[in-house]
């Protein structure tokens, strides 16, 4: 295998390029820099390519639509980038500048896409949610002709947070372990369950609904509600807990567990003082992610929980509506107050999935055993004070502990009570 | 694996058990008890519940897979003994006529799939490179933390976006595609194709829709394999004098080529898996989409999804028996592609 891009060995004697540049007889590789020509064919190329593809395509060719203006900009764009470039670098640097527009446009583009997403949803859901009654009432009373100031969707949401924290009850103990089984004690399975549990990521989420149906509702006679579809969302969450909290738990430093074991402390005394403690803020992103998963799904729920427009706050009995089946069933009428009231129960799913998302990134911003800022200032005055009354007479500035250093060294593992 | 793995016996064990002096080749006698004692870790009894408990968490994903699939059997076996194998290339579903199966909605989500497939993957891949070799190394964390959060806006949400925001916008691009390109590739053409609503409801617009929901799972693995390419190796390429994109093509590319099929495997269990989009947008019909610009399609997902409240039995073992068949399939995918992605990342089954 070579290494070297050997496509350009032939031109590179130009002394034009960005990188290279020849200043009092030294050479001087200034890699990565964003110079004036740079910025300036960038520019040049997408205002150009503006020009060229709205002259074309808004004026000469019978076309419209705002989707194909932008994807024959793109394509225009990356020509004229392409030519303006060629006229100053070499080959090799030009493919470099086309291959980073290329990957930056993808990312862009991916971006935008959430973005949109986001913001339509926002924008159209806004005008249900503004209505006070929204968020506290069910739709029992509301037919489908009533306006926006008569039902909402406080039905769906208890459903909806039911349904998830019984399936996080049921999710998170076991995914929990199937991870510990797999990071802590291996042997000649931990390779088949780690190939299963990554299918069992990608199973089907209607799959996983009809499983439910199958086997709670048809096969045992239960009645579909929203404990049955706290089961489906069960099987849908339990491998991406695993997944996300087996990483979690392999990077925490082998060193803590034969520290423990030098100690004298058992295997399960090690994992359950030493590894779990130390993962705790990785495990937490991972119990968040799975939540904000399981709560999103629909199709599983579709075919397990029913369908109600009153309140069932009992998930036992009795069929319960969640949030994507809110959204699922009133989309579908023609009214157009329906359709609002989907997308506010669209916004509502979303905010609840930001806000579970939004904790999972603040919980898991540190590597196991790296202390919050918080629980590092407090190991500090800890130490100021323990060392007090003993520090006062010999040398008390000089030793400075650095409490940072081994905090981050030694976490320390709270007992379990 | 822990390397230390002994437990509260060790020291019991210690001076425990004699070496073995008789068959062993490393038993050689040697003078003055200079022979290695051979340390047997002792398990505890606490050690030995929490080995056992938690092995059995690890294996109930077996026991989970393995249930699923037997109650689909079960169910599916009452549709899957009246039809036999014509199950498999029955394209109409008419239960009460005894005719169905599911050779047209099969077909039918494949084509949606490899819709998807053919836009997401150029684009989750390019996505994936800049993320992890181009971007600024200061916003990588918050790129990481939203491609993760597509992944988890919910498929209703895509759905809807898909319903209402996408396809009044896309129409114009159909028809573009139809019109101009229609003559020299046959299956772009459509029936009516001045009338907007032939275009509405198509297996492309699901297929788009569907490409969205798939692009941050194919970026993250991917992006993740990039990643691990190789430090020296990555300063080899340059310090030869490499561009950026000399070492991604040379280094990074090579190096993450498994992972990359993998990802790309694990996009189309995905997108053959994915109900309520498809479900949303499609109109239904049982026939072969020979043309996917044109409105109607299927797939086995969204036929379960619509259908599922039927109360004849065997319309719901039918249900159950296609279920079955969609479950087969995402299954074998998923397992080639995760075994591929494991074998391709190197660390993955030992402590680093």
């Amino acid at each position: 295998m070579t290494l070297i891009d050997t496509a350009a060995s032939g031109g590179a004697t130009g002394g034009g390029t960005a990188y290279l540049d020849a200043d009092s007889g030294q050479v001087r590789v200034r890699p990565g820099s964003v110079t004036a020509a740079d910025v300036g064919t960038l520019a040049g190329a997408a205002v150009g390519a503006l020009g060229l593809v709205w002259l074309v395509y808004e004026r000469i060719m019978p076309w419209s639509g705002a989707l194909g203006f932008w994807l024959c900009w793109y394509v225009a764009f990356l020509f004229f980038y392409w030519g303006i470039a060629r006229t100053q670098w070499e080959v090799r640097h030009v493919r470099e500048k086309i291959a980073a527009a290329l990957f930056t446009g993808a990312g862009i583009f991916v971006l935008a896409v959430l973005v949109d997403l986001v913001g339509y949803v926002w924008w159209r859901g806004e005008k249900a949610v503004s209505h006070g009654n929204f968020l506290t009432t069910d739709m029992q009373k509301t037919g489908p002709l009533d306006g926006l100031n008569s039902g909402g969707v406080l039905h769906a949401m208890i459903g909806s947070l039911e349904q998830l924290g019984l399936a996080t009850l049921f999710a998170v103990p076991l995914g929990i372990a199937a991870a510990v089984f797999m990071s802590e004690i291996g042997g000649r399975l931990a390779r088949p369950v780690r190939t299963v549990i990554t299918a069992m990521t990608a199973l089907p989420s209607i799959v996983a609904g009809l499983f439910v149906l199958g086997s709670v509702i048809l096969a045992l006679g239960y009645d579909r509600s929203g404990f049955a579809a706290s089961l489906a969302l069960t099987v849908m969450m339990m491998p991406i807990v695993t997944r996300a909290s087996e990483v979690v738990i392999r990077i925490v430093p082998n060193t803590l567990r034969e520290a423990s074991y030098a100690l004298g402390g058992s295997q399960w005394r090690t994992v359950w003082n030493v590894v779990l403690p130390t993962a705790r803020s990785g495990l937490t992103t991972a119990i968040l992610l799975g939540m904000a998963r399981a709560v999103g799904e629909t199709s599983p729920v579709l075919l397990t929980a029913g369908f109600t427009s009153g309140k069932n706050a009992n998930p036992f009995s009795g069929q319960q509506v969640s949030l994507p089946l809110y959204v699922w069933n009133y989309v579908r009428y023609p009214q157009a107050d329906m359709k609002v009231r989907a997308f506010g129960g669209a916004l509502t799913l979303m905010a609840i999935v930001m806000i579970l998302f939004v904790a999972a990134r603040i919980a898991g911003g540190r590597r196991p055993g790296e202390l919050s800022r918080r629980r590092r200032r407090q190991m500090t005055r800890e130490r100021i004070r323990g060392a007090g009354p003993s520090a006062a007479a010999p040398r008390p500035p000089a030793v400075r502990p650095a409490p940072t250093a081994a905090a981050v060294i030694h976490p320390e593992p709270e007992p379990a009570s | 694996m822990s390397t230390i793995d002994a437990g509260v016996g060790l020291a019991e064990d210690l001076f425990g058990p004699t070496p073995p002096t008789g068959p062993g080749p490393a038993a050689a006698p040697a003078p003055g008890g200079d022979t290695p004692i051979k340390i047997i870790p002792g398990v505890s009894r606490g050690d030995r519940i929490f080995r056992v408990l938690f092995r059995s968490a690890g294996l109930s994903v077996f026991a989970i897979m393995g249930l699923i699939a037997l109650f689909l059997i079960i169910r599916g076996a009452q549709a899957l003994r009246i039809t036999g194998w014509s199950f498999l290339t029955e394209q109409r579903w008419q239960t009460e006529a005894a005719r169905f199966g599911v050779g047209a909605v099969l077909p039918d989500g494949i084509i949606i799939a490899v819709i998807a497939l053919l836009i997401a993957v150029p684009v989750a891949l390019s996505a994936a490179l800049w993320i992890s070799e181009y971007a600024p190394s200061g916003l990588r964390r918050t790129l990481i933390s939203l491609v993760d959060l597509m992944a988890a806006v919910p498929s209703i949400v895509y759905g809807l976006w898909g319903l209402v925001f996408l396809t009044p916008r896309i129409i114009g691009f159909e028809r573009w595609l139809s019109t101009h390109l229609g003559g020299v590739l046959p299956f772009l053409k459509v029936r009516n194709p001045e009338i907007a609503t032939s275009y509405t409801q198509s297996a492309f617009i699901a297929g788009v829709v569907v490409a969205l929901m798939i692009i941050p799972v194919v970026c993250s693995l991917s992006r993740e394999v990039f990643s691990q390419a190789p430090t020296g190796e990555r300063e080899g390429a340059y310090a030869l004098g490499s561009t950026r994109w000399g070492m991604v093509r040379t280094v990074v590319l090579p190096f993450g080529r498994g992972g990359m099929i993998g990802a790309v495997m694990l996009g189309f269990g995905r997108a053959m898996g994915e109900t309520i989009a498809v479900a949303l947008i499609i109109s239904p019909v049982f026939a072969v989409t020979s043309h996917p610009l044109q409105a109607g399609g299927n797939s086995i997902s969204s036929l379960i999804a619509l259908r599922y409240g039927e109360s004849d039995k065997v319309a719901l073992s039918a249900l159950m028996a296609a279920g079955l068949v969609l479950f087969a399939i995402t299954l074998l995918v998923n397992m080639v592609a995760s075994a591929i992605i494991s074998r391709s990342r190197s660390g993955a089954a030992t402590n680093e």
